[in-house]
């Protein structure tokens, strides 16, 4: 969390106080993109006449600026922070504007990724709003001779109520700010009781926008004087241009120039892939003389990579003893008395982001700075890569952040914006580097391929009194790490070690895999396979001891306890057992709770129709689904209804939180029915939505219910926990209304559409 | 030379004649409404009127466009909001926002045909257009709101 300061004294006492004139009030007003040299670091909460704090600041006419640090890429996460300072600070929202933060340290992290903006920034954000609330109420005390103790906060106003007296913010704001900042124990922060927006939430600040096209993502990023560029990358992930003839690229109207990106020195990160980039004087130009290249490719290592043999590799590993990540008792010798032992194993392939807008990113190189605009979840990541690429410093790394349309992951990786950085310094021109949607499909991150084993001995009542889980996965790592090849704590706690169920022996294992492409975050990322495999195997378990797979779950999870991590190494998404415990009695709560819903084994269900369900914590957030299917004899996938029961703690904006569970379902319907990447010879064989499908509108689910449970606890993540549950449950649901079980995704391969 | 009308504005075009009209509208002209998500005419995105018809302006080459009416966002309504775009808001339908346009487009011209889509009628109509966020679920809600609103 950064510290709060009050950035007006500071300035005056160091006498940088406001470059006043025609060009800071010509930024502040006009929000319009300007060239780079002359955007200035400070935002309009900075230059206010009292900011307490990086995060907002307020103006003699009410005025209160509120920065959203972190990027919008649809959670309206960029409304719901500012809300919050919005509701301690008592503001308006109508005179609230919200300011988009470049790239800087000084805002503590700004990695949008990982469903953490609420959770990590709450605190920051009440404090904030409740410091310059403290301070306008010192403001209006000391004017009006009475003690600040008698003064609350009324919508913008500060009010004396034994004296009938008002202040308005705006008029406050210049003797608030000759107060010093409050220590944090001073603050008093709102009682539930007295909040305006928190829990009630906002539609997102940008809504109009949005649907009137004004909204300006990375894609419409301009700037005078720019050109436009195109890349032709080697097709396998390490590979380099041997030669290449450029000769008919060059005779393409509106082509300029071709200009060479060097090949990354392994291992990847953020590197650009290489290749060769067209300047042209627009983006359809540099897409056909692109096109007209003619490039000798030197492939490299991964050649040898085939997604068929790569994936009976994984298995056979997974059939091997590996590496123990979590035990209790001793599975194997139960497994040793023999009797009635399960075993099973579930594959997910490689998954592509897809997100909507295809990576783009704008960047001009003038006088040893750089200045971006880009769609990135990551703006420091930018400076450093960016930084890294020129040989610059990274404070002389500008990074404006636009919206981003869709990132699911996909644009907390930089190598695009690296690219626009390196060309523009080549070119001497802003550059800005389109993606095509080939590109983008073709030059993921993608989210790791995994296989994965079950094992279990049924005891009494079909319960298990042995479990072995083994997943072999190519680790994220490995863009970090060329010899990477065991998953860390980061994934396997998503959904593996932390397997919720009461067990007398279990025994968690992960084996080892090359990657031969990038792996990356996407989406709920090793939560998708191992909640997959776990909540499908209990499925599987559950029809074998003749049980209600409803009753089956909630026997396995048990009753209501704290996981014990004692031996496990267990980072919790980064934030502390004591604050956020592995509490079981959630999870069965939200599983009670959608069996509820959803009228479990109270609707009868006609041939070729059935339910599943399942249960899973990730991103600290705990969340149960039922799934409906209705299945026809040419195998056509109809999915009816949907019911979801989310415990989230805290939740600050519940609209958008329903909005992130609907868009999960969508999400993991693409999943289920069509996510698959194969590579052949070490080249991607998808290109486009034709062979990588997303879920179009009669595929989806007609009806999703977003059941959120009423909870004090501190805030989860929404972002991502709503898919991975979703993906188990529908597959579950494909079994109970055809008798098919589906252990291999996606299920296009399975005869199903 | 082609000649055509942008959202009520006569334009002429003397560039190359296989541009899609996306790039023109986007690059040459500064309309950025209308995006760019699979060049391929499969995503909706990128979704315009051309003689009041939707139509996927990425797979439209300028030489087709002769003498057509376009309309962008940008023209689609005069004054303040067209209903489909209120319904939107109403109905908060964005997430992330970047294929709401091309919905919107989309969601326009079929009400322009069909007052009172069936459920069938919407998702067939609206089949072509990608969200990726997965805001399926209300925007067959905000159409129907929109045809009540426009009846």
């Amino acid at each position: 969390m950064s510290s709060i300061e009050n950035a007006s004294r500071r300035k005056f006492l160091t006498g940088g106080v406001v470059v006043a004139g025609a060009l800071v009030l010509g930024v502040r007003y006009t929000p319009k993109i300007l060239s780079g040299a002359t955007l200035p670091h400070n935002t309009n909460a900075d230059r206010a006449k009292l900011n307490p704090s990086v995060y907002l600041g307020i103006d003699p006419d009410g005025t209160v600026w509120i920065v959203a640090s972190r990027s919008e890429m649809g959670t309206t996460s960029r409304t719901t922070l500012p809300l919050i300072v919005a509701d301690e600070l008592d503001a308006d929202w109508n005179r609230v504007k919200i300011e988009q933060a470049i790239g800087d340290k000084r805002y503590g992290d700004q990695f949008t990724d990982g469903s953490h903006s609420i959770r990590s920034f709450y605190d920051a954000m009440r404090e904030a709003g409740a410091t310059a609330r403290f301070m306008l109420i010192q403001a209006a005390a000391k004017q009006w001779g009475v003690p600040p103790a008698e003064c609350e906060t009324e919508l913008h106003v500060v009010v004396h109520r034994s004296t009938n007296r008002r202040a308005g913010y705006g008029e406050l704001t210049r003797a608030a700010a000759k107060f010093p900042i409050p220590a944090r124990e001073e603050l008093k922060l709102k009682p539930k009781s007295a909040w305006r927006y928190i829990g009630k939430g906002h539609v997102s600040y940008d809504l109009e926008a949005l649907v009137t096209g004004k909204a300006i993502y990375g894609m419409d990023a301009r700037v005078d004087g720019m050109v436009y560029a195109s890349v032709e990358r080697p097709p396998v992930i390490g590979g380099r241009v041997k030669s290449f003839d450029d000769t008919e690229a060059l005779k393409v109207a509106g082509v300029h120039q071709t200009v060479p990106i060097d090949p990354y020195r392994p291992p990847p990160a953020f590197q650009p892939l290489g290749g060769i980039a067209v300047i042209a004087d627009n983006t359809w130009a540099a897409f056909q003389g692109r096109k007209k290249l003619n490039i000798s490719w030197d492939n490299g290592p991964n050649e040898t990579y085939n997604s068929d043999a790569y994936k009976n590799e994984l298995r056979e590993t997974s059939h091997n003893p590996c590496k123990v990540a979590r035990n209790i008792g001793d599975a194997d010798a139960v497994f040793a008395k023999g009797g009635k032992v399960h075993e099973a194993d579930y594959y997910v392939p490689l998954l592509a982001h897809a997100a909507m807008e295809p990576l783009v990113a704008l960047a001009e190189f003038k006088d040893g700075k750089a200045t971006l605009w880009a769609p990135t979840q990551s703006p420091q990541t930018v400076q450093d890569i960016v930084s890294q690429e020129l040989g610059i410093a990274k404070e002389d790394v500008i990074c404006h952040v636009t919206l981003l349309g869709g990132g699911f992951g996909r644009k907390s990786k930089p190598d695009y914006c690296a690219e626009a950085a390196i060309l523009s310094k080549k070119v001497g021109l802003p550059v800005k580097v389109v993606w095509t949607r080939e590109d983008d499909i073709k030059f993921d991150y993608y989210n790791a391929v995994a296989s994965m084993y079950m094992k279990a001995a049924l005891g009494a009542n079909g319960k298990p009194t042995a479990w072995l889980q083994r997943s072999v996965f190519p680790p994220i790592t490995s863009i970090f790490d060329v010899n990477a090849v065991y998953g860390d704590p980061p994934p396997l706690q998503q959904g593996w070690t932390d397997i919720p169920y009461d067990l007398p022996n279990l025994r968690v294992e992960n084996g080892p895999a090359k990657a031969h492409v990038r792996i990356g975050w996407l989406r709920s990322v090793a939560n998708i396979y191992h909640a997959f495999a776990i909540q499908c195997f209990t499925d599987d378990l559950a029809h074998a001891a003749d049980r209600d797979p409803a009753d089956y779950l909630l026997d396995l999870i048990g009753e209501p306890r704290t996981i014990d991590f004692n031996g496990v190494e267990y980072p919790n998404y980064g934030a502390s057992l004591e604050t956020y415990p592995w509490e079981t009695g959630r999870l069965r709560h939200v599983t009670e709770m959608v069996a509820e819903k959803s009228e479990w084994g109270k609707r009868k269900h006609a041939k070729g129709s059935g339910v599943g369900i399942a249960a899973h914590r990730c991103f600290l957030t705990y969340v149960a689904t039922v799934v409906e299917v209705e299945v026809n004899d040419q195998g056509e996938v109809r999915i009816p209804r949907v019911d979801m029961v989310l415990d989230a703690g805290r939740v600050v904006n519940p609209e958008a939180t329903r909005a992130q569970f609907e868009g999960a379902a969508v999400f993991g319907t693409s999943v289920v029915r069509s996510g698959e990447i194969t590579a052949t010879n070490g080249v991607i064989d998808q290109s486009n939505f034709q062979d990588y499908p997303v879920a179009r509108m009669g595929e989806v689910p007609s009806q999703t219910n977003v059941y959120i449970v009423d909870s004090d606890a501190p805030p989860g993540g929404v972002g991502e926990p709503g898919v991975p549950p979703f993906i188990a449950a529908f597959c579950n649901a494909i079994f109970a209304a055809t008798g098919k079980r589906l252990r291999d995704l996606p299920i296009s391969k399975l005869g199903f559409s | 030379m082609i000649q055509l009308k942008v959202n009520g504005t006569e334009q002429s075009f003397s560039g190359d004649p296989d541009m899609p009209l996306l790039w023109y509208l986007r690059d040459v002209l500064g309309l950025t409404g209308s995006k760019f998500g699979c060049g391929i005419g499969l995503c909706g995105a990128c979704t315009v009127h051309v003689n009041g018809q939707a139509t996927r302006s990425c797979v439209t080459a300028m030489q087709g466009t002769a003498g057509k009416d376009i309309t962008t966002v940008e023209g689609l309504e005069q004054n303040g909001l067209h209903a489909v775009q209120k319904a939107w808001m109403q109905i908060n339908v964005p997430q992330c926002g970047y294929c709401q346009v091309g919905q919107i487009m989309q969601a326009a011209a079929l009400l322009k045909s069909n007052k009172k889509p069936t459920d069938q009628e919407i998702d067939d109509a609206m089949s072509g257009n990608i969200c990726r966020c997965g805001t399926y679920q209300r925007i067959r809600v905000a159409i129907k709101t929109a045809a009540e609103e426009m009846a």
